[in-house]
């Protein structure tokens, strides 16, 4: 074997290892994918529920061509978490600058948790083309200074 | 070499109507940058709607010209390293199956009744043809290896010393990955959607289905790209001109794809409900190991250019790089290879970033998708594609190339317009700027209330990328069909560059045979996409009804419409 070969197959395995390295480092320590829950139908009953000062939780139904809420307030530090799911075609569920990503799909409840902690606007893009009017399928969440609460 | 009236037939018509449509295709490519960019803020143009277009974009850009032109180059390298031509009548079946297959759904899209973009999840309905006009495209395509197969295996005896070339072992480990993942779509499309589509079932399991799907999507990708590196291991050097710097690196790195091509597609939905996380993991790490062939290839290749370069005089550690025939009109297809393998740097990079869980998780489905992927299938994809359509036609047709200075320098406008354009879409998809989506109407619109002025650089950028493209790809349909009605100047003949080997190892009998390679693929299959498909099918509720896209009301099934007449 040519050794300029040896070396490349040295270097291609340091670099892999230092990739998957940082996936399962990341898969830890930041947002992990979202979680795998069995279907039930009380998540297409669309509502935000307080359980406490700081924890929220949001059934989020998606259908042509608007995000039920579609306006979500809560107070800075919140943790929220977000059931997600359609009353009809694909849509996409993405929530800017929190790096929230999930299909929302028929039949099937999504799930991740977000924590929020800087105070400002949150745009909720639907992502996933659903039809004629996909381009207008925006929600938010407000989070507001907690002096408010 | 010579081939027959029939054979030569058939690879004009493999490469003329794929290319033909591509001009559809490539006017809803510039289409989409001017919608996005917020040039016109309407639904459609020209009697035709955004996501028409896009439809048709998708449809025939990725999977017709793709698969068209991955058949003729198969027919050709075939032919050309065996000195036998394909069985007659498979490859006219496999033409007209295709074809056919071709204008149904083209039918269907042109007439609006199928805007269901060329991933078609359900339970967005398209029309019934379009479905069926999709799997005879598949299935055509796949004909052919049985052909193939059959005169590899007759050579093989007779020749059970020599290595089997590269070229071929190309071509094969590309068709049987393809034949293994259209498997998956064909269920799809023939048992899940074409009797729901129909109204006879009520309902389909969604995230099956788009399970299915991405079973076939990804190794889709690997499908678009064996062609091109077939072409940058087999010719690329020759042309350059050296040799490849290992040809047992590239029979190890075509094995590698037949591994890992299928078992990563569940990384297309990590952010799907119902497929538990540890799948997507595996998935996911499995997906790096795609990054190994890549690695070998990139090296290969690289110290093959730089054998070539140092050939020619040049100097220094990176000298080689200023040696090499870059505009030489006798050697275009030098020119559309580096400039495809250019932007699979970028490209290979972004995909790096889509493969990891958490990265997706900031750009999945946000315009950084399209940015990644234009960088691959509209890279050294499709570079590749016409740069070899044009070869292949002009050298068995026996005519000169129309306008060769200006054929030359279409590969780099292309590459300038791509960067362009996708450095844009990537930009706008770090900012959450979604894909597949008319932002014209709303996002882009100054008198919208949703209106995003953070998008309105990266959208522009886009469309400059766009119209660059499109400029480089009009010049290449003069070129290309400016050659094909000019006259005849000498007999044509099948001829491809030939690649000799720098280290041309012996025949190591693991790398010169299918069997150990097809029984690992096996496993990793269904190590991968047993618990998947077991996930896909058990975890979600009840089923989605059909619906249009332009109505949130589900059409009634035919089963529940004769209910209410009674």
């Amino acid at each position: 074997m040519d050794p300029y070969e040896r070396k490349i197959i040295l270097i291609t395995g340091a670099v892999l290892s230092l990739f998957i390295f940082s996936i399962l480092y990341a898969r830890n320590r930041n947002n992990d994918l979202p979680e795998c829950l069995p279907y039930n139908k009380a998540y297409l009953e669309p509502k935000i529920t307080r359980l406490d000062e700081k924890t929220y939780q949001v059934y989020m139904v998606a259908q042509m061509w608007q995000f039920q809420p579609a306006q979500i307030e809560v107070p800075v530090g919140s943790e929220v978490d977000f059931f997600v799911t359609s009353k009809d075609v694909v849509h996409g569920l993405h929530i800017n600058d929190k790096d929230v990503n999930m299909m929302a799909i028929y039949g099937n409840i999504n799930k991740t948790t977000v924590k929020f902690e800087k105070a400002g606007i949150y745009k909720i893009t639907c992502h996933e083309y659903c039809g004629i009017g996909h381009q207008s399928m925006q929600a938010e969440v407000i989070v507001n200074e907690s002096s408010k609460y | 070499m010579q081939i027959s009236k029939s054979l030569k037939r058939l690879i004009y018509w493999e490469l003329g109507i794929p290319l033909t449509l591509l001009t559809i295709g490539i006017y809803h490519g510039l289409m989409q940058t001017i919608y996005r960019a917020g040039v016109i803020h309407q639904s459609s143009f020209a009697h035709l709607d955004y996501y028409q277009g896009l439809t048709l974009h998708g449809v025939i850009n990725a999977v017709v010209l793709t698969s068209f032109f991955a058949v003729a180059f198969g027919h050709a390298t075939i032919a050309f390293y065996f000195k036998r031509e394909p069985h007659k009548w498979v490859a006219w079946l496999s033409f007209w199956l295709m074809t056919v297959g071709t204008l149904m759904a083209a039918w269907a899209m042109l007439a609006g009744k199928a805007s269901v973009l060329y991933t078609f999840y359900p339970p967005l309905k398209a029309h019934p043809l379009f479905y069926l006009g999709a799997a005879l495209l598949i299935v055509g395509s796949w004909i052919p290896l049985f052909s193939w197969a059959n005169i590899y295996v007759k050579w093989k005896k007779e020749n059970p010393l020599v290595k089997t070339p590269l070229a071929v072992i190309g071509t094969l480990v590309n068709f049987t990955i393809w034949f293994v993942c259209t498997l998956a779509v064909a269920y799809e499309v023939l048992v899940l959607l074409l009797p729901w589509a129909m109204g006879w079932k009520a309902t389909v399991n969604v995230t099956l289905a788009r399970t299915l799907f991405w079973f076939f999507g990804h190794a889709l990708v690997y499908f678009w790209l064996l062609p091109a590196y077939t072409m940058y291991y087999t010719m690329l050097p020759k042309l350059a001109g050296g040799k490849l710097f290992s040809d047992l690196a590239g029979r190890i790195s075509l094995f590698l794809f037949l591994l890992f091509s299928v078992p990563v597609g569940v990384h297309h939905q990590f952010s799907d409900p119902s497929i538990p996380r540890g799948i997507k993991m595996f998935q996911g790490l499995l997906t790096f190991g795609v990054a190994i062939p890549s690695f070998i290839t990139a090296f290969t290749l690289a110290a093959s250019l730089e054998y070539a370069g140092k050939k020619r005089g040049s100097k220094g550690l990176l000298g080689f790089f200023g040696k090499l025939p870059y505009l030489d009109p006798n050697k275009y297809l030098f020119a559309y290879l580096i400039c495809g393998l250019i932007l699979f740097i970028f490209g290979g990079l972004t995909g790096i970033v889509n493969a990891s869980g958490q990265l997706n998780a900031v750009v999945h489905n946000t315009a950084w998708l399209p940015g990644h992927f234009h960088m691959t299938v509209a890279g050294p994809v499709f570079l590749s594609i016409i740069g070899m359509s044009l070869y292949l036609y002009s050298g068995i047709a026996g005519k000169k190339i129309f306008l060769p200075r200006v054929n030359v320098i279409i590969p780099y406008l292309w590459v300038i317009g791509i960067l362009i354009f996708s450095a844009g879409l990537s930009w706008g998809g770090l900012m959450g700027e979604p894909r597949r989506t008319n932002l014209g109407m709303s996002y882009l619109n100054p008198k919208n209330e949703l209106f995003t002025p953070e998008w309105v650089p990266t959208t522009m950028l886009a469309l400059c990328g766009g119209i660059i493209m499109t400029f480089a790809a009009l010049l290449f349909f003069i070129v290309f069909f400016g050659t094909m009605f000019s006259k005849k100047m000498q007999t044509g003949s099948l001829d491809l560059p030939v690649s000799e080997a720098l280290h041309d190892e012996r025949q190591i009998l693991l790398f010169d045979r299918f069997k150990p390679w097809l029984v690992i693929m096996g496993i990793l299959i269904l190590l991968a996409y047993v618990p998947a498909f077991y996930s896909a099918s058990n975890n979600p509720g009840p089923g989605a009804p059909a619906f249009t896209p332009d109505n949130p009301v589900p059409v009634q099934p035919a089963s529940q419409s004769n209910i209410y007449n009674q």
